[in-house]
């Protein structure tokens, strides 16, 4: 039973800032302007195509206690219409609360309604927090192997 | 991949407590029930016991029941007392040590390990309740 019950809305140009902020505490990484890139590119595509949701907690304030972005993704190496599920983070004061699962699900119901039966992520195999919880809301291993090559 | 088959008893067995909170399992119950041997499956749990994954309760009605948290403890908590799963440098001293090409099939062999631990290590004993489940309901669909 979630200790908050988390809004859901799309994001707002007024979001960014502390998305950036959330982001930056987990990765240690200022991204600012790759997170502001990414809402006008999804805000210009507009759902399903691009999506990015946040989760607000249910007070004046609007905390920011999470966000998503998602994408459909079709035809990449001949894989038929997916879900992309690009980044995702909840604040750590937050967690354990089924704010991650709320996203999800929302994000989920965007694809499904678009017509997409897959939805798809990619996370570290040594990072076993998002590890765990996509595999507790049921992911499991895509008939793709992500592969990469050292260029330096 | 082939699990040993100590380890798949060990994840069964696991996997009934998981189904059964509110009592205790004894071992004839849980062997019968996947048509295994009780003395093999009595030395299994007794390794479990000592990992403190389970706890016996003796006495009548006394059995084994789960003393982990199923959201946190995975396969790989489970076949790692059982069985080694490829450790780097394994074949450290197998025929070819030393050359380019043991080195290159290390490399290799290595990608498997790795991607084997960290399926096993992100899976939980309830995410495996959860996939049971689904099972069942494509099977009666």
């Amino acid at each position: 039973m979630p200790a908050v019950q988390p809004l859901i809305r799309p994001a707002r140009r007024g979001d960014i800032p502390a998305v950036t902020a959330l982001d930056a505490q987990i990765t240690g990484i200022d991204k600012a302007t790759h997170w502001q890139d990414l809402y006008e590119q999804k805000s210009k595509a507009g759902p399903p195509a691009g999506v990015f949701l946040v989760a607000t907690a249910p007070n004046a304030g609007e905390q920011l206690l999470g966000f998503i972005v998602g994408e459909i993704r079709a035809w990449e190496f001949g894989s038929t219409p997916c879900g992309w599920v690009y980044a995702m983070s909840v604040s750590p004061d937050a967690r354990l609360q089924g704010v991650a699962a709320a996203l999800l699900d929302t994000l989920a119901e965007t694809f499904r309604k678009a017509g997409v039966s897959k939805m798809r992520t990619m996370v570290a195999r040594d990072n076993p927090l998002p590890l765990l919880f996509f595999r507790g809301e049921g992911m499991m291993a895509g008939p793709y192997i992500q592969l990469e090559k050292d260029l330096l | 991949m082939k699990l040993q088959i100590a380890s798949r008893l060990a994840i069964y067995a696991v996997l009934e407590l998981v189904a059964n909170p509110d009592r205790q399992m004894t071992v004839t119950e849980i062997s019968n029930k996947f048509g295994i041997s009780t003395h093999h499956l009595a030395k299994v749990m007794h390794t479990l016991g000592r990992a403190g994954l389970v706890r016996s309760v003796r006495g009548a009605g006394g059995g084994y029941q789960l003393s982990s948290n199923a959201r946190r403890t995975t396969l790989l908590d489970i076949v790692e007392l059982f069985e080694e799963l490829g450790p780097p440098g394994a074949d450290s001293n197998g025929p070819g040590h030393g050359s380019d090409e043991a080195a290159a099939l290390d490399l290799v062999l290595r990608e498997i390990d790795d991607s084997a631990r960290a399926t096993l290590g992100s899976i939980t004993l309830e995410t495996m309740r959860n996939i049971i489940q689904r099972t069942r309901t494509r099977a009666t669909q």
